[in-house]
């Protein structure tokens, strides 16, 4: 009886469904990415479609083109997002609170149906679909996740680092330049992490907003995965993104721990 | 241009905030070039508000603040000719030590060799050469406080403000730090305005001692002034231990106090009026009654009276020692007179509990105050047509007799002996609640300032024993309550100073 009570009671244990929870939906598909990737349709062992991926330059193009409407969003949401946080961050008690809420309210709804919705605003008025409304879409589902992080990291900013800047001789400008920015980094790179990961590898966004006009990189795997015998080229060209987005968060990480590098 | 002896002048500057709060109340300092002020206060007194206000952290409501003559109440901080050191440092974490230092240098645009100068100069002067490079997060606390010392003088600022700048090391390091700030000051020759609750920091470092308390300066004075000449009961509580009793000022040089007479000092008390009466604790000096009676006045062999008690015909009273505590350099009892009066006294000599002793206190060492507020609390208030008296946002029973002469809707005064309010120890039990804001003890009795929820303060005496911040009820009995016609009264709140009753 004791010795159950000792493994109830005990860390290790309860950790157990996690570790496999873990092992059968994170571990378990990246290995099957990566066995898929490296082997042929009858399971050989093959670096055909690898090659494939270097030579075909439609996949080549929608990939480059994600990455820069991925790199585009993250901006526009960065742009948009930082002035919002900070003046949430800076309002006196009851603004941010009303600020946060607005921002938040969408969320609250699923984002294919907000897709939907904008697809319907920009019939409505007469605005054609297409990279523009892709954008639009991107931005508007996307922006709370850029704001939140900056929002965080500015709250909790000591106020006395602003007014020492003050009394060392900075006016308002010198000192958001020379002391916010820097400090609120850390909360810029969890943000640009947070937008740019998911945007890169969107595709329903993509196909609703454009009609399908646009394809990004997400879609195309997608195309390939479900076509049957096709599925180890879309592996390949899921692991090729999968290291982007490992070495854009490995970037992020490694910026945010140690502000100093690149003030 | 007039140009003035003071290089800061704060003139009747008030800060009020949203509710209505004074931070600070009706303050004017002026403060000469190459002092060393400190501003001392407890919590919440409005000492650091005024170093806010001077820095231009925060903007007066009323009043002017004048820097070497110019108006600079409306000045933003960035271009005043001050720098501060804040009370949890505020260095930059994404700059390492240079240029956490430079960085009011560089915002100036000086050159760069001219900066590399100075700020070795600066870290030389703060201990710290050596130190550039480091992050300023692998620094000790002392070490980043004088990180803070050396980024605000490095500027060559006019003023240096420091805001509590000691109170996160711990005291070794306090006393070795308060040694370093005085001799930089020195060193410097520039103004600083230092802000502590730390009374021994106020003593030890400053030219000048202003005191606050609740948004006013108390007393502004030189540290032996403050501690001997204590101008109110706050002060002589606040500054040091001190026995603070009620008396009577018989005539000039002449007080009584615990049932006898004593000679003093002081004059322009009028005569037979309330006083306050403050002896410090080392003052008074004390014997074993029994050696007195044998002829020999000290309890030690080698003791001769010439040495230890002074000669002269000064009054001596008697008491039983209570309690004795040894306190390192000097031993600190109490000793209760047969009429109930307690004294805290330190001598180097141990007199156990139990032991009978005399004590007398030389009349310069007799410091006497006018007593602030005297035996009534007076409140306005107004007759209701239910024959209750309404004051204190409140309504009471009053005795019949006491309405005579009045109708429903007449203004009159109340009045309550500080004797008569009865205070509760639940707050529901009382027809108001508050909570004990400050205690004094008066050698026989506490007199403790009440403040009621609504804001109202009314003082109480009693020999019970409460806690600052202690929840009240208060109770008043309708036969303590007298009701007289409203005259220009004496008003309790506010003029604590100077009205003689």
């Amino acid at each position: 009886m004791s010795k159950l009570v000792q493994i109830f009671s005990s860390r290790r244990t309860w950790a157990w469904p996690y570790v496999l929870f873990m092992a059968l939906f994170v571990i378990l598909p990246l290995i099957l990415v990566g066995v898929y990737a490296l082997t042929d349709i009858d399971g050989h062992f093959t670096l055909h479609n690898f090659a494939k991926f270097f030579t075909h330059s439609e996949a080549i193009q929608t990939f480059l083109y994600s990455l820069m409407i991925a790199v585009l969003n993250t901006l526009i949401c960065l742009l948009l997002g930082y002035p919002a946080a900070y003046i949430m961050a800076t309002a006196d008690f009851r603004t941010p609170k009303v600020m946060a809420m607005l921002f938040i309210l969408p969320m609250w709804i699923n984002f294919l149906l907000r897709t939907v919705a904008t697809v319907e605003l920009f019939n409505m008025c007469g605005l054609p679909l297409g990279e523009g409304a892709l954008l639009f879409g991107l931005c508007y589902d996307y922006l709370p996740f850029m704001i939140y992080p900056i929002y965080n990291t500015l709250q909790k900013m000591d106020t006395s680092l602003v007014e020492a800047a003050q009394d060392l001789g900075a006016n308002r400008i010198q000192c958001f330049w020379k002391v916010i920015v820097p400090l609120s980094l850390p909360g810029v790179y969890s943000g640009i992490v947070m937008v740019f990961m998911p945007t890169v590898s969107t595709f329903a966004i993509a196909e609703l907003l454009t009609h399908n006009n646009i394809k990004l990189f997400g879609s195309l795997i997608q195309d390939y995965i479900t076509t049957t015998d096709l599925l180890n080229y879309g592996a390949v060209l899921s692991l090729v993104l999968l290291i982007i987005i490992g070495v854009t968060s490995f970037f992020g990480e490694h910026d945010a721990n140690d502000g100093e590098t690149i003030v | 241009m007039a140009k003035t002896d003071f290089i800061i002048e704060v003139n009747h500057v008030s800060k009020q905030f949203e509710d209505g709060k004074y931070a600070l109340n009706d303050v004017s300092l002026q403060v000469k070039k190459g002092e060393f002020v400190t501003i001392l206060g407890p919590s919440g007194c409005g000492k650091t508000t005024l170093l806010r206000c001077i820095a231009g952290f925060q903007v007066a409501s009323s009043g002017v603040i004048l820097l070497k003559g110019e108006d600079v109440t409306q000045t933003p901080p960035y271009k005043r000719p001050v720098n501060t050191v804040f009370q949890k440092y505020a260095l930059f974490p994404h700059l390492n030590v240079f240029n956490n230092v430079a960085f009011g240098l560089k915002l100036k645009k000086e050159a760069p060799e001219t900066i590399k100068k100075k700020v070795r100069r600066a870290l030389k002067m703060a201990n710290l050469t050596g130190y550039e490079e480091r992050e300023v997060d692998t620094l000790s606390g002392g070490q980043q406080q004088r990180v803070a010392i050396a980024r605000a003088i490095v500027n060559e600022p006019e003023v240096l403000l420091l805001d509590e700048p000691l109170s996160a090391l711990d005291l070794k390091m306090r006393h070795d730090m308060q040694i370093e700030l005085k001799e930089l000051h020195e060193k410097l020759g520039i103004t600083f305005i230092y802000v502590t609750h730390d009374q021994e920091e106020a003593l030890t470092l400053s030219d000048r001692v202003v005191v606050m308390n609740e948004g006013k300066i108390q007393q502004i004075g030189t540290p032996t002034d403050i501690y001997n000449e204590p101008q109110n009961c706050f002060v002589a509580d606040f500054i040091g231990e001190s026995n603070i009793l009620s008396g009577t000022m018989i005539r000039d040089k002449r007080v009584e106090f615990c049932g006898q007479e004593f000679d003093c000092i002081d004059t322009g008390f009028g005569q037979n009026n309330p006083v306050e009466v403050v002896i410090r604790p080392e003052d008074i000096y004390v014997w074993r009654r029994e050696d007195e009676k044998r002829g020999k006045i000290l309890g030690q062999e080698d003791d001769d009276y010439e040495d230890r008690v002074p000669k002269g015909k000064f009054t001596k009273w008697y008491g039983e020692v209570q309690t004795c505590i040894f306190k390192g350099v000097h031993y600190e009892m109490r000793v209760l007179t047969p009429d109930g009066y307690e004294f805290l006294i330190q001598d180097y000599h141990e007199f156990l509990p139990g032991t009978e002793v005399g004590m007398l206190v030389r009349p310069e060492d007799i410091q006497i105050m006018r007593k602030e507020h005297y035996i009534y609390n007076y409140f306005e208030g107004e007759v209701m047509k239910n024959g209750k008296v309404r004051f204190l946002e409140a309504e009471w029973d009053v005795e019949e007799k006491q309405l005579e002469g009045f109708e429903a809707g007449d203004k009159v005064q109340v009045r309550v002996k500080f004797r008569d309010i009865d205070l509760q120890d639940y707050e529901e039990e009382g027809t108001l609640s508050g909570e004990v804001h400050f205690i004094l003890y008066k050698g026989n009795h506490y007199h403790l300032t009440i403040r009621t929820d609504e804001g109202y303060d009314l003082y109480v005496n009693t020999n019970d024993v409460w806690d600052d911040g202690d929840r009240v009820g208060i109770v008043i009995k309708p036969k303590d309550i007298k009701i007289d016609k409203p005259t220009p009264a004496p008003s309790q709140e506010g003029e604590e100073k100077g009205t003689d009753r």
